[in-house]
């Protein structure tokens, strides 16, 4: 499991988290098209490398956080609170 | 005839006790501190079970948790180590494998038998006739060897416990009881983990020196503030060092640990490897570690006149200490000087030796000292790819991650002074880094500040390499590799010659390395069969990719006790009290009935009826922006809903499909209310939570959890108003002061700080009554006191259901699914495609012409079929839909549905047919309105 260090709470256990993947930005609701919608919505890129992701401490402060995580070998170099919001 | 031998310095059993256990049947004595085993090996018991395809007699082989051929039913627990388990007075044991009987010279049977039970026999035989696999079902069960679990359900409720060392040591042998004892001299919090019942490893059977050494282990230990579980092992290691512990020896049977260790150190020592010949299972061919146990830990005499195979000193140690406890060595067989074992003989235990250049010699013992598999488990399940080392013929550790270290003999081979300089090397080092780890940084605790800190610099590790060993896997006979599959050399070679040319087909077409052992005795031998049958080098075998558990774990300790929460109304007393039918929806338990759901639909719509609506989800919304929040998750207008007012909405997820429903209510200009169904209240708060976060963090909305404020109870039906004007203070309830869909706040029962809205699902004139939470009880029990006169009857969910469905009411999840998008709901004039964005609407707008199936109503023609739920409409012998909701309509005397239907089936009129479970069918009807019962709404309305 997971140890994930809320920037709130500190180092607490993954499954209090929920993932949310590599954030991708909204298309434009009012331009958008049937493909880029679904890609938006279905897509993931899937890397096996260093990615930043969105989880949520769920089960904790309910922050949203990006965290940068190597998704071959699990290890977590940074976390950060969604939008760079200092404490 | 005993095998007890007289005191032996080291033993550990208390020759004051008298333990009497019975083992197949026959009353056995042993003593305090023996395992089943060597009290059966103590009473000369020799052969301990039959091997699992065979039939081949089997007995003591390791003599410690791995034996083969010691899995005994112990009681109604099947599958007992017994070579580990201690023994306790009154023990029922049995062997699990004892058919043919133990006694039986099955041999010359059993080898008749073996040209069919080659590698994949399995797959070959049982095959076909395909009618004949019920036979072959009930034959394969006689020959399985697995144990009987009892019928009963688990008698203990395994604990679970969470833990947060520093340091985890798995391994207690003088290594890992020196990296403890220096980690925690260091000032880290260590746990030290081992298998056995006691600390100290291979120490405890070895000779005075090693007695010595550990017994200076043991005291330093006791000082050093180590939390020492023994007779407990790590079975895994996963993401972070989180370190799985099974504790065997906790009181009420299993713990789970799950400990997050800051550094792990893995030094489980060495496996003793078993060589590869014929006649290599028979009862009296054992390991030299095995030898060793039985002398010195239980007195036990393995046998009267020895032959020795020794590659290493342990072979030397083994003959000497035979000898001190009186065995006759008939051989002593130097592998280093090229000699060896071709066969043994005999039929029920070894009666004879042949040896190199075609001597026999006769004798009941042959222990073997071949070498050693490193049980790199914990290092693979690490990422560590351990190589294999073809000087020491053993796998060495490769590169490690800095959270996990290793030292003992899975490093190295020396004296007990070299592996302890290094495991003290270790220890340090484990404790510096771990004071680097996050799980440190809680160390504000006072005991912690008085502690030494940990070096500054890293700790240079001394040397530590395995010795030379010469390889000995396969001898020049064919012989048992899996002793618990019953694989040999043989089998392998075939398989290859079949072409299994890989070593990890290989082992699953054998089944080699599959059984209880796991591949720690039989991995290296199997793969290096494989490389000789493949001519391949054996320097390139792979390492075996060991996950999860690295030992057994019980299914109940992993389980453990049953922690899912439960959620009760505030009103729940009540329910108890009356004897409510309770019905279980998601986390909460509510009253499904109090007794006839068909009399409570009555008393609903002819009187007045409440029910505990408490579980419906209610978010409080507070803030300028709430409106643009609403317009963006909900498919309909809201920036109009004025104060004092209520309105349903449809949220939808951004692929169109129908998430959640529910109403919203004004209380101020800048203070809504949000009601989501009772499933979907934690789902709809972090959506919302969501939105705000990531894509709106300018707005200004502040979103509260409110369900479990507020007791929430609607009061339905034509007597409604009238029951609540004797309770309600401070609001005018008449129809033109609180009109359908608006909310109030007010007092009910003396209790302040309600608020009541004007809706329900019942399709009843009805209010619903939020009270804080903690008034809920009181207010509930004043509406029924106070309604007797009226008929006020309290009333359950499944009358809420049937009432619902005569309104046509669809309930999401229920009469929609996962892919059920607003459009087939029925309501589309609840989609507003005018709005410039919600949640949902791309997909809205581009499905709207197709939007698969349409929500319709359907009446049975026979009014007394009701046809169940997921039944499926036909149009001819087309698939045309589904009913989705389906009851007997008390108040129309019929029945009634909710059905998905296909487009061009869901017109007004249109009759279909529903296939029902016993084949036959009934025609049915779209009905116009969705409500069966009242479609104006003029009740409602009143
Ligand atoms: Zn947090």
């Amino acid at each position: 499991m997971l140890l994930i260090d809320c920037p709130y709470c500190g180092p607490r256990n993954g499954s209090e988290f929920a993932w949310q993947g590599v954030p991708s930005p909204r298309p434009d609701p009012a331009s958008t098209t049937p493909l880029e919608w679904r890609r938006y919505l279905y897509e993931e890129d899937n890397l096996a490398g260093w990615v930043e992701e969105r989880w949520k401490h769920r089960s904790g402060c309910r922050a949203y956080l990006i965290i940068e995580r190597h998704t071959a070998t699990n290890e977590i170099r940074a976390v950060r609170l969604l939008g760079g919001t200092p404490l | 005839m005993t095998a007890r031998l007289p005191e032996r310095p080291g033993e550990v059993i208390d020759r004051s006790s008298s333990l009497p256990f019975r083992w197949n049947g026959g009353d056995y004595t042993g003593m305090a501190g023996d395992t089943i085993v060597s009290a059966l090996a103590a009473s000369g018991v020799r052969v301990l079970s039959r091997s699992f395809k065979y039939r081949r007699p089997r007995g003591v082989m390791t003599a410690d948790f791995n034996d083969p051929n010691c899995l005994f039913q112990v009681g109604d627990e099947p599958n007992v180590r017994a070579a580990h388990r201690l023994l306790e007075p009154g023990m029922d044991t049995s062997s699990q494998t004892s058919w043919p009987s133990l006694r039986f010279d099955a041999k010359a049977a059993t080898q008749a038998l073996s040209p069919f039970l080659g590698p994949g026999f399995y797959y070959k035989t049982f095959m076909r006739p395909r009618f004949l696999w019920p036979v072959y079902q009930r034959v394969l069960r006689t020959f399985a060897a697995g144990g009987k679990p009892s019928p009963q359900p688990g008698h203990s409720s395994p604990d679970k416990r969470y833990a947060h060392p520093d340091v985890l040591v798995a391994g207690g042998g003088p290594a890992g009881m020196m990296a403890a004892i220096s980690a925690a001299e260091r000032g880290a919090r260590v746990m030290l983990v081992d298998e056995q019942h006691e600390t100290g490893g291979y120490l405890r059977w070895s000779d005075s020196d090693g007695r010595l050494a550990l017994a200076d282990l043991r005291t330093r230990l006791a000082a050093a503030d180590v939390e020492v579980l023994t007779d407990s092992v790590v079975f895994g290691r996963y993401d972070h060092n989180w370190v799985g512990v099974m504790q065997r020896s906790h009181p009420q049977g299993e713990r789970l640990i799950k400990a997050r260790a800051g550094v792990l150190v893995v030094a489980p020592g060495l496996i003793e490897r078993p060589l590869a010949f014929e006649g290599n299972d028979l009862p009296g061919v054992v390991l030299s570690g095995a030898a060793r146990r039985l002398l010195n830990l239980y007195a036990v005499r393995p046998g009267t006149r020895a032959v020795v195979l020794s590659a290493n000193a342990e072979g030397a140690a083994a003959a000497a200490d035979l000898a001190d406890a009186g065995v006759e060595i008939a051989a002593f067989v130097d592998a280093r000087a090229g000699e060896t074992v071709v066969r043994a003989k005999g039929r029920t235990g070894v009666r004879s030796v042949e040896l190199t250049g075609g001597k026999t010699v006769e004798a009941d013992l042959l222990v073997t000292a071949t070498g050693w598999t490193a049980p790199t488990a914990l290092l693979n399940m690490a990422g560590v790819v351990p190589t294999f080392d073809p000087e020491s013929s053993r796998f060495v550790p490769g590169e490690m991650p800095d959270d996990v270290m290793a030292t003992g003999g899975i490093v190295g081979d020396g004296s007990v002074a070299d592996l302890l300089s290094h495991a003290a090397a270790v220890g340090q080092e484990a404790a510096r880094r771990s004071g680097h780890k996050a799980v440190h940084k809680a160390a504000a605790i006072p005991a912690a500040a008085a502690l030494a800190p940990p070096s500054k610099e890293p700790v240079e590790l001394p040397t530590l390499e395995p010795e030379p060993h010469p390889p000995l896997f396969i001898g020049s006979t064919s012989g048992f590799i899996d002793f618990s599959e019953d694989v040999t050399t043989k089998d392998i070679t075939a398989a290859a010659d079949e072409g299994y040319r890989s070593l990890e087909l290989a082992k699953r077409y054998t089944t080699a390395t599959m059984g209880p052992t796991q591949g720690k005795l039989e991995v290296i031998n199997a793969g290096v069969a494989h490389a000789i049958a493949t001519g391949r080098a054996i320097a390139g075998m792979g390492t075996t990719t060991w996950r999860p558990p690295y030992a057994p774990v019980s299914l109940g300790a992993l389980a453990g006790r049953m922690l899912e929460p439960v959620r009760h109304s505030p009103l729940q007393p009540y329910h108890e009290r009356v004897g409510a039918q309770p019905i279980v929806a998601g986390q909460w338990i509510r009253p499904n009935h109090y007794g006839d759901p068909a009399a409570e639909v009555t008393a609903v719509r002819s009187s007045v009826g409440v029910i505990d609506v408490s579980p419906l989800g209610k978010i409080e919304l507070r803030g300028r922006d709430v409106p643009k929040l609403l317009e963006l998750v909900y498919t309909n207008k809201w920036s109009k809903l004025a104060v004092g007012s209520v309105r349903y909405g449809i949220m939808c997820a951004e692929d169109g499909v129908v998430m959640d429903d529910g109403v919203t209510a004004r209380f101020a200009e800048d203070r809504y209310m949000m009601t989501t169904t009772s499933s979907g209240a934690a789902g709809v708060y972090d959506w919302l939570e969501e939105w705000l976060a990531t894509a709106h963090p300018d707005w200004d909305v502040r979103l509260t959890a409110m369900t479990d404020a507020y007791a929430s109870m609607n009061v339905a039906g034509p007597e409604s108003r009238a029951l609540l004007e004797r309770l309600v203070e401070g609001i005018e309830l008449d129809a033109e002061s609180f009109p359908h869909m608006h909310v109030r706040t007010g007092t009910v029962a003396g209790v302040a700080d309600c608020f009541l809205w004007r809706l329900g699902f019942t399709g009843e004139l009805s209010f619903e009554v939020h009270v804080p939470a903690g008034y809920g009880l009181h207010v509930w029990e004043a509406l029924l006191e106070q309604g007797a006169d009226l008929g006020a009857v309290p009333f359950g969910l499944e009358a809420q259901r049937i009432m619902r469905l005569e309104k046509g009411h669809f309930i999401v999840g229920q009469d929609t699914d996962g892919l059920t998008r607003a459009h087939s709901t029925g309501l589309s004039t609840l989609i507003n495609s005018d709005k410039p964005d919600f949640s949902g609407k791309q997909e809205l707008e581009w499905s709207e012409a197709d939007s698969g199936t349409m929500l319709v109503a359907l009446q049975p023609e026979d009014p007394a079929v009701v046809p169940p739920e997921a039944s499926q409409v036909l149009s001819g012998n087309t698939l045309v839909g589904r009913i989705t909701s389906s009851r007997m309509s008390p108040t129309l005397g019929r029945s009634i549905c909710l059905a998905q239907l296909t487009q061009d089936h869901a017109a007004p009129g249109t009759v279909v047919t529903v296939h029902l479970p016993d084949r036959t069918r009934v025609r049915a009807r779209v009905m116009e309105h969705h409500a069966h019962f009242d479609p104006e709404g003029s009740r409602l309305r009143g």
